[in-house]
């Protein structure tokens, strides 16, 4: 049997995670440059894992996931900054509004397979951004301005929180398991009684709606937005994040979206080599360990025994079973 | 009143028919095999009684309901299952998953109990747990069921592959060449699981099959399809007497196979 | 109407521009199945070379072929370092190695460069205007037009009427079996990235003289819209390519020419998309049924 962490464990690490970060923001002992990346960090969880969620468990290649999170960023500002409304009907609303948005990609694009499902979304992507950049209300391409700064460690931490467990809960369900045995194939998957169609929209659906709430909270952190930055570079930033921590693995993106983050934040002290650097890393990882960190498993309990073992030198990969 | 009933059934791809007028009647508990040389439209059947390919013309009926038009995942719930020639799991996951995955064509609980694990959704993963572990066991798989189902050995997958379809509790199986790529041992297993499965789960089966012992020694009743039409159709003993097929198949290898 | 024809004629010299970066990205497609997203940053490479052989004191002709030429290695290379050892293991992590790569051409270039644009000098060629019934050409348009005709046709004699072209063929329709027969699998990926990167070289010098302005990031969009292109005339095709990369360029002339500058690249998409909803394998792509 496959053992899940037990959850006391998880809990007791997750409320440790959360105060040490806590304590360190109000003591000034982390700065404000490591502040905005932690948030980075959890923005980012957010959007590999919900990128994972179409691309790596339902086996569909999206590339429009900077548009899903532009339409959560800019729905949610308009709720705080031009309606005065609060900051979780912001968050409401910009998820439904993504959630809206992939339901209108996901159905009429599901014919498409493939690398033509995958420009297809980018080009949905770009769509949003242009249209943004043209609409008066939203800014135009100036974007929208003065968003209320709301947004602090809590609140983030909540959210990843939420996003993960959402999705863990989705893939241990029957549902996911439809949505696996899509990806695995499709034509077994519709002779078991799975209705294909709305699998594939689902998961565009949820994945969508949760980007949406990574662009909410980015919007309340740095309380401005333009449409340009959601351009598709940052979907690709999002799927790089998938691919280095194992696409098809939770956990692993968790781990891309931290790696990747974290090696940005350094890299910034060296502006000028700084894209070099990541773009040489990227073609080493994927090179090297084209199955991502954690390919596609889990963190688990078995796969830390099987750690430990390897690192007690012992044969742990014969314990975990 | 039959529990399959098809009529005129054709099918054109482009320009090419690969199949025409094609009529199938099928019984309850009745195992009606169906044979020809590679390329006369055999699996176009199969996949056309899924609901993968739509009928250039004709009629289907299913255990009262009308298959035209309806999607594969609406003709599964109907009770039909199928396997496939070249075998079709879910590689990456566990055999246990594979089985799991067919049983929610029986019990399935909705989206809520997904995000918020409200009671029914222990329950009836429980459920489908208990069964799914049963049916393995009833097909000796039950040691096997944490291992990827890309891992088994050939034979084990084409048994996966029958229980799995199995488990979304059919009326009608639709068997594609299960005996594909076996040795003669496991072949003559096949045969007994197959008789065994008809009688233990009470349903009708279809079997496309190029080994003709196999037909011969299961079938109850045989049709012959040559490019897309009926050429025969009858008890075994006729079908090897009838001319049509043995012309039908003259030159091909399976004639010397009949005489085993 | 004349303003409609100006659109189109205008659309007709950016198409062919995009019918040329579209080309080569339909062949390394069609060949390897990989969105070579690092080819639209080729094409920059080529663009920065010829502006180095124009500042040398090299005519439009030289500073065309010496692009080209080391574009074709650079392709080559590419395709060596990033994409041979990880495209049988995962396709998308090749994706993510081409993005790599995209990112490396581009940042590399700037860090030896800069991120200021350049324009050719202007010795290069010497602007002159023609007005052909109420049509305003240039020849800088005809220069455009010329090479790229005289490499299409060059493209059409190697892929239908060399042996090349023959394995070319053979390896994208099926590469097993084409390695099966004997054909160097290998060799034959190699030459499809050394001519489609030479392509994209002759294509960043025509759209730096087209738009006078070359910089380390102008690579992006034309690549990205030449995969549209190519997407749209049914990706692996080489005529859907030029096909597709012509209806491109003078749509979006079009709009922008009606004052929908604004909308210009969302219109690419919006096409791509309507065409894709049509006909899910582009306009001159082949109908593949999975057979069951």
């Amino acid at each position: 049997m496959k053992k899940n962490l037990p959850i006391v464990f998880v809990c007791v690490l997750l409320f440790a995670l959360f105060a040490v970060v806590q304590v360190g923001l109000s003591s000034g002992f982390i700065s404000s440059y490591w502040e905005t990346n932690i948030y980075l960090i959890g923005i980012n969880i957010i959007l590999a894992a919900s990128l994972n969620l179409i691309n790596g468990i339902t086996g569909e290649f999206s590339l429009g996931h900077a548009g899903f999170m532009a339409v959560g960023a800019f729905a949610g500002g308009v709720i705080t900054l031009n309606l005065g409304l609060p900051f979780l009907l912001a968050i409401v609303v910009g998820m439904l509004a993504a959630a809206l948005a992939g339901l209108l990609v996901g159905l009429p694009t599901l014919r498409l397979r493939g690398d033509y499902l995958a420009i297809a979304t980018l080009g949905f992507g770009e769509i949003v951004r242009v249209v943004m950049m043209n609409i008066d209300y939203v800014g135009g391409a100036a974007g929208l301005m003065g968003i209320p700064a709301v947004v602090n460690w809590p609140i983030i931490f909540i959210s990843v929180v939420f996003t993960i467990l959402l999705i863990r809960n989705f893939i241990c369900s029957s549902h996911g398991r439809s949505c696996l045995a899509l990806r695995e194939n499709d034509t077994a998957a519709q002779m078991m009684g799975i209705n294909i169609t709305y699998y594939k929209v689902m998961a565009f659906v949820i994945g969508a709606a949760l980007a949406g709430l990574a662009g909410v909270l980015y919007a309340h952190y740095y309380t401005i937005i333009q449409p340009k930055e959601f351009n598709f570079l940052l979907t690709f930033d999002i799927l790089v994040m998938v691919m280095v921590g194992g696409l098809g693995s939770l956990t692993g993106s968790v781990v891309g979206a931290v790696l990747i983050t974290v090696a940005s934040a350094f890299l910034q002290s060296i502006p000028e080599l700084r894209m070099v650097i990541y773009a040489a890393l990227l073609i080493a990882s994927a090179v090297f360990r084209p199955q991502g960190l954690l390919g596609a498993k889990e963190v688990s309990m078995n796969l830390l025994r099987k750690w430990g073992g390897v690192l007690n030198g012992s044969d742990g990969s014969k314990q975990a079973q | 009143m039959a529990l399959m009933e098809v009529n005129k059934l054709s099918k054109a791809f482009g320009g090419l028919v690969a199949l025409n007028n094609f009529n199938l009647q099928v019984e309850a508990a009745e195992l009606v095999g169906l044979i020809g040389p590679n390329g006369a439209g055999k699996t176009t059947v199969f996949n056309i009684l899924t609901g993968l390919y739509r009928p250039t013309s004709g009629s289907l009926v299913f255990d009262g309901h009308d298959l035209y038009g309806k999607h594969p995942h609406q003709i599964t719930k109907m009770g039909m299952a199928r396997t496939f020639q070249n075998i079709r799991l879910f590689d990456n996951l566990s055999v246990l998953d594979n089985i799991k995955i067919a049983y929610q064509a029986v019990i399935n609980y909705g989206l809520l109990p997904v995000f918020f694990r409200v009671p029914p959704f222990y329950r009836v993963e429980e459920q489908i747990e208990e069964k799914s572990l049963k049916l393995l066991e009833i097909f000796d798989l039950k040691k096997l069921a944490q291992e990827k189902a890309k891992n088994l050995p050939y034979g084990e997958q084409r048994r996966l592959e029958i229980t799995r379809a199995l488990a979304t509790n059919p009326k009608l199986l639709l068997l594609d060449e299960p005996a594909a790529g076996m040795n003669p041992n496991e072949t003559s297993d096949l045969l007994d699981l197959i008789k065994w499965i008809k009688d233990k789960f009470n349903l009708s089966i279809i079997l496309i099959e190029h080994d003709m012992s196999l037909v011969m020694r299961l079938c109850e009743r045989v049709i012959v399809l040559d490019y897309g039409s009926i050429i025969a159709e009858g008890p075994p003993s006729e079908i090897q007497q009838n001319p049509k097929v043995i012309e039908a198949y003259l030159g091909d290898e399976e004639v010397a196979s009949w005489e085993k | 109407m004349e303003e409609l024809l100006q659109q189109l004629f205008n659309g007709l010299s950016l198409g062919s521009i995009y019918a040329l970066i579209a080309v080569g990205y339909t062949m390394i497609y069609g060949i390897v199945k990989l969105i070579n997203f690092a080819h639209g940053d080729v094409m920059m490479v080529g663009a920065y070379v010829a502006l180095a052989g124009t500042i040398m004191g090299l005519g439009f002709i030289p500073s065309l072929v010496i692009a080209m030429i080391a574009c074709a290695f650079l392709g080559v290379l590419i395709e060596l370092v990033a994409y041979r050892r990880v495209r049988p293991v995962s396709r998308l992590a090749a994706l993510t190695s081409a993005i790599g790569m995209s990112l490396f051409l581009e940042y590399t270039m700037m860090y030896f460069v800069g991120a200021e644009i350049r324009t050719f000098p202007p010795g290069v060629l010497t602007e002159r205007t023609y007005n052909w019934a109420g049509i305003i050409i240039t020849n800088k348009d005809l220069l455009v037009l010329g090479t790229t005709v005289v490499l299409v046709v060059f493209l059409q004699f190697i892929i239908y009427r060399t042996r090349t072209g023959k394995a070319m063929r053979a390896v994208s329709y099926d590469g097993q079996a084409a390695q099966l027969m004997g054909i160097n699998v290998n060799n034959t990926i190699s030459i499809t990235f050394f001519i489609g990167s030479a392509l994209a070289a002759a294509a960043g010098m025509l759209i730096g003289m087209y738009y006078n302005s070359i910089n380390p990031l102008m690579g992006m969009m034309p690549g990205l819209k030449a995969f549209i292109a190519a997407v749209l005339g049914g990706i692996g095709s080489v005529p859907g390519a030029m096909l597709g990369g012509i209806l491109l360029g003078m749509t979006e002339s079009l709009v922008a020419g009606f004052g929908g500058s604004m909308y210009r690249d969302a219109v690419a998409f919006i096409i791509l998309i309507l065409v894709l909803l049509v006909r899910p394998t582009g306009l001159l792509g082949k109908d593949t049924q999975e057979k069951v």
